[in-house]
């Protein structure tokens, strides 16, 4: 019930990630690309001595792409299947207490979103979508697949 | 078998330190099933052991304890103060019994049937357990302190111990940007050090000792034997070479299935081997040993060998090869054919091994990991494999290049050369889209790295660099990258899936500056490029064969000691072979030593008179084409390649210069000077000798040239003395005013730069004696 949610914001919309499996929040400035990587893999990037797979959360949402040429960028820095990965995110909000277990969306959302629901919860700002951390990485092509 | 009860011990002591606590509560409360089931499992083991290692008297007390232990878990029985009192003594003779067996002492005395007896039920003979035994046992015995550690906390450790590694070297860097300070560059070399030695000792932590690999090999190959009807002894050597733990799981398979082929087609059955006069029983030897930062695994067999023909006719048959090039197979790459796809010489099918499937997989695993296999066969003797494997996985020697202003690494296990696109030897072509590149004569496919990454490089492709790569398993092919910066030894790190989905990357690593680089993959390279590395693998192989011998290569050397002790080298290329002679065949004639050969009688070289050995001296047997002499040495070092620079000898003589050959000074033997020296009275021509002018300044020509100039008959004078019949000079050298007939230029490329170039490259000592002779005999 009173699981603890990271409120982020991508492509303008308010979600949650299941905050226990947010390492840290990092701002990341440097950024190698990976060529011939699946477009939402936005490159790698160093923290402390260790490599960084970068998710742009929009590509792997079909939202659009973000631009990281222009400086500093924030990111959830979360760890899947041994593997850490930073997510780029506009802007990471708060972090909140969930007030009641996720619930299937019932209304129509993008196809992008649909795929990374994991349900909608209540907080104490209202009703939020949680999005599954490992849909996020694996981003379009896992449907495809 | 010491080892094995080591282990026993250090696993009792272990049980028993675990059982202290579970031994007291038990003994409040007597109906814990969970203490009492730890209880037990420990007379288990210790029982399960001691009839393996022939200790009876452990045997008996684990044995009655286990009974006693077994009626009350099946609740025949209730645990009484008494029993508890009676198994609790028990425990503690055992812990007294393997303490003594540590220490290799006497069993300590004392029957054990009180104790046993002590067991039966209704039992009144009151045994007092004492408690203290098993620490003070501890405490006795001065055995290596170990500890059992989990494998995942030894990873974080040595993962932290990477991670220093990596943040001492980004302050190496920017250390070495800022203005420096003795005390603190002092204090960074301390740090610097102490970090390398803990990566080492952390990194041994990570080595098991291939024992463990080992170990099942005897049960496996006796099992396998019974079920063919044949007789194996195996023979195990070098169990205490340690490996990382994760080659070792990736050598295991590999191994198995060698040893699979070994018994099965290898090892004859009994009757078969005592008529080719063997005896019954076949023998597998399998040893390990370190080899530089490589562990050499071989696995010999005295069975009938591989049968190279059969080899040939099987891949003609299934059309792996063709007729014409099977002929021209040397035996070593008949014997190769084993690792080709779909291949074998069993007769038929059997469910050991022989479907066909197998060799190949080996060669392809065993090239993941970074190591070769090799066969050695001789039909009707026996075959050797050897297994070559780096000793880690996680640190790699690379190659950083880059496209644009990216870094990338390469392995450099997969690197054969490196060239200049723009290089004399080396031509770019277009073939129906495709590069292709000739370097010396040899075409391989040529891909450009940022056409393989979809990169935007400004470079022309002839202004790159190709880096010549020979992929696990597969043919060699070029990789066109922009810039080549610097070998480095990378810890490298799986990347993420998304990463590795595209097939090009091995993982990721971090540069110096913390920033992350791209680790690829050579083979899933050629296969994005485009490249086909299997269909063309046997065709480019046989062509390669002539192609290497008129390729220049590099300067090969043979470095040995001479008589006398000296570190000399001589090149390869004028040693015929090693004869060992005895010493009555070297005597002094005709004004110098000479030795006999069989019908042949050569000058010797190499050796003072007094330095005459008393019996046997062995010698190389040089050959500049017409002549040969012997020149004596004590041993072969090694074979070597020249890749320092040459410090001329001031004067010319037998030496002609020093130069660095495995990171220690040799000296370099002048072939031309010993043939000149030795042979020069015979070739001596009689009347007034031609003159031929050198630059006196060019130490080559000077050394390495003059008696060559001298040996075909002529009279070597400096700049400006007198006029000369021919003047040799370098080919960027100004040509002196000095009247003189002929001129000959020499180059020190081994190609012509443009077709009109008539100079001569300056190791080609046939073209150089024509040009000498023809001028020399016109000047008569």
């Amino acid at each position: 019930m009173n699981e603890l949610l990271l409120i982020v914001t991508i492509g303008g919309q308010r979600v949650a990630l299941h905050a226990d499996a947010v390492e840290s929040v990092v701002e990341l400035d440097t950024l190698i690309p990976v060529p011939r990587a699946a477009p939402h893999v936005a490159g790698l990037s160093a923290l402390r001595s260790r490599v960084l797979t970068v998710i742009d959360c929009l590509r792997s949402l079909e939202l659009g792409e973000t631009n990281c040429a222009n400086g500093v960028r924030e990111a959830a820095v979360v760890e899947f299947d041994g593997h850490h990965y930073a997510l780029l995110v506009d802007l990471v909000e708060d972090v909140v207490e969930a007030q009641s277990d996720p619930s299937p969306v019932r209304a129509a959302m993008g196809a992008g979103w649909e795929r990374v629901s994991a349900g909608m919860v209540e907080t104490e700002s209202g009703p939020l979508l949680v999005v599954d951390i490992a849909g996020l990485i694996a981003g379009v092509e896992a449907k495809a697949a | 078998m010491d080892d094995l009860i080591a282990d026993f011990v250090a696993e009792c002591r272990e049980m028993l330190e675990a059982l202290g606590g579970e031994i007291v509560a038990w003994e409040a409360e007597p109906d814990d099933r969970a203490r009492l089931d730890s209880i037990f499992r420990f007379v288990h083991t210790v029982k399960g052991n001691c009839g393996f290692f022939e200790f009876p008297r452990l045997e008996a007390l684990s044995h009655a304890a286990e009974d006693a232990l077994a009626d009350v878990r099946a609740g025949r029985r209730r645990p009484d103060g008494s029993l508890v009192s009676a198994v609790l003594a028990i425990i503690d003779r055992i812990g007294e019994m393997i303490a003594a067996i540590d220490a290799g002492e006497e069993m300590p005395a004392g029957g054990d049937s009180a104790l046993i007896d002590a067991l039966e039920p209704g039992s009144e003979n009151n045994v007092t357990p004492v408690a203290t035994t098993v620490a003070e046992a501890q405490g006795k015995i001065a055995a290596p302190r170990t500890i059992r550690l989990s494998v995942e906390l030894l990873d974080r450790v040595m993962s932290g111990v990477s991670d220093m590694v990596l943040a001492r070297n980004e302050l190496a860097r920017r250390l070495r940007e800022s203005p420096t300070d003795v005390p603190v560059d002092g204090a960074f070399e301390r740090l610097s050090s102490i970090i390398a030695e803990m990566r080492d000792a952390i990194t041994r932590t990570r080595m098991q000792r291939i024992e463990n690999l080992f170990v099942a090999l005897p049960r496996m190959v006796r099992d396998l034997s019974a079920e063919l009807g044949k007789q194996v002894l195996v023979d195990i050597e070098g169990g205490d070479v340690e490996l990382d733990r994760e080659m070792i799981e990736m050598i295991r398979d590999p191994l198995t299935h060698i040893i699979r082929n070994a018994v099965d087609h290898g090892i004859e059955k009994p009757a078969e081997r005592l008529a080719a006069g063997k005896r019954e029983i076949g023998i597998l030897c399998v040893s390990a040993r370190q080899s530089g930062n490589q562990i050499l695994i071989d696995i010999q067999d005295d069975g009938r060998g591989i049968d190279g023909k059969r080899l040939i006719e099987k891949a003609v048959a299934s059309g792996t090869i063709s007729k014409a090039d099977a002929a021209l197979m040397s035996p070593r790459e008949q014997l190769a054919l084993i690792f080709e796809a779909g291949l074998s010489t069993a007769r038929e099918v059997t469910a050991i091994s022989g479907r066909g499937v197998g060799m190949d997989v080996v060669r392809s695993n065993v090239e993941r990991i970074g190591g070769i296999v090799e066969v050695d066969s001789t039909a009707g003797v026996g075959t050797k494999m050897t297994l070559r494997v780096p000793l880690t996985l996680t640190i790699i020697p690379a190659l950083t290049v880059s496209i644009g202003n990216q870094h990338f690494a390469i392995p450099r296990s997969a690197i054969e050369e490196i060239v200049r696109a723009n290089g004399e030897s080396v031509r770019l072509e277009q073939i129906g889209g495709a590069g292709v590149a000739t370097i010396r004569g040899r075409r391989v496919p040529e891909v450009a790295l940022a056409d393989i990454l979809g990169l935007e490089s400004p470079m022309r492709d002839d202004e790159r660099t190709l880096v010549v790569l020979r992929p696990a398993g597969g043919d060699i092919y070029a990789l066109a990258v922009d810039r080549i910066h610097d070998h480095e030894e990378l810890v490298v790190k799986p990347a993420a899936p998304a990463v590795m989905a595209t097939g090009l990357y091995a993982g990721t690593t971090l540069a110096d500056d913390g920033s992350p680089i791209l680790l690829f993959d050579p083979a899933g390279l050629a296969k994005v490029g485009g490249v086909k590395l299997e269909a063309q693998e046997r065709a480019a192989r046989i062509a390669q064969g002539p192609a290497l011998a008129v390729a220049p290569k590099a300067t090969e050397v043979i470095l040995f000691r001479g008589l006398d002790g000296g570190r000399r080298a001589l090149r390869l290329s004028v040693v015929d072979r090693i004869e060992e002679v005895s010493a009555d065949d070297i005597r002094p004639a005709a004004g110098q030593l000479r030795v006999q050969l069989g019908e042949a009688i050569l000058p010797l070289a190499g050796v003072a008179d007094s330095q005459l050995p008393k019996d046997k001296v062995r010698l190389f047997r040089l050959n500049d084409g017409s002549h040969e002499i012997g020149y004596c040495f004590q041993e072969v070092i090694d074979l070597a390649v020249l890749a320092h620079e040459i410090i001329p000898a001031d004067q010319a003589g037998e030496v002609s210069g020093v130069t660095l050959i495995g990171g220690q000074p040799a000296e370099l033997i002048d072939a031309h000077w010993l043939f000149a020296h030795h042979l020069g009275a015979a070739s001596r021509q009689l009347g007034e000798p031609p003159v031929c002018r050198l630059p006196s300044d060019d130490p080559w020509m000077q050394n390495m040239l003059r008696p060559i100039v001298e040996a075909a008959g002529y009279r070597v004078v400096g700049e400006g003395d007198e006029d000369a019949d021919v003047v040799i000079v370098a080919d960027d050298a100004k040509i002196g005013k000095s009247a003189s007939r002929r001129t000959i230029r020499l180059r020190s490329e081994p190609e012509p730069a443009n077709a009109k170039d008539q100079s001569i490259y300056r190791y080609d000592r046939a073209a150089l004696l024509v040009a000498l002779k023809s001028t020399g005999a016109r000047g008569r």
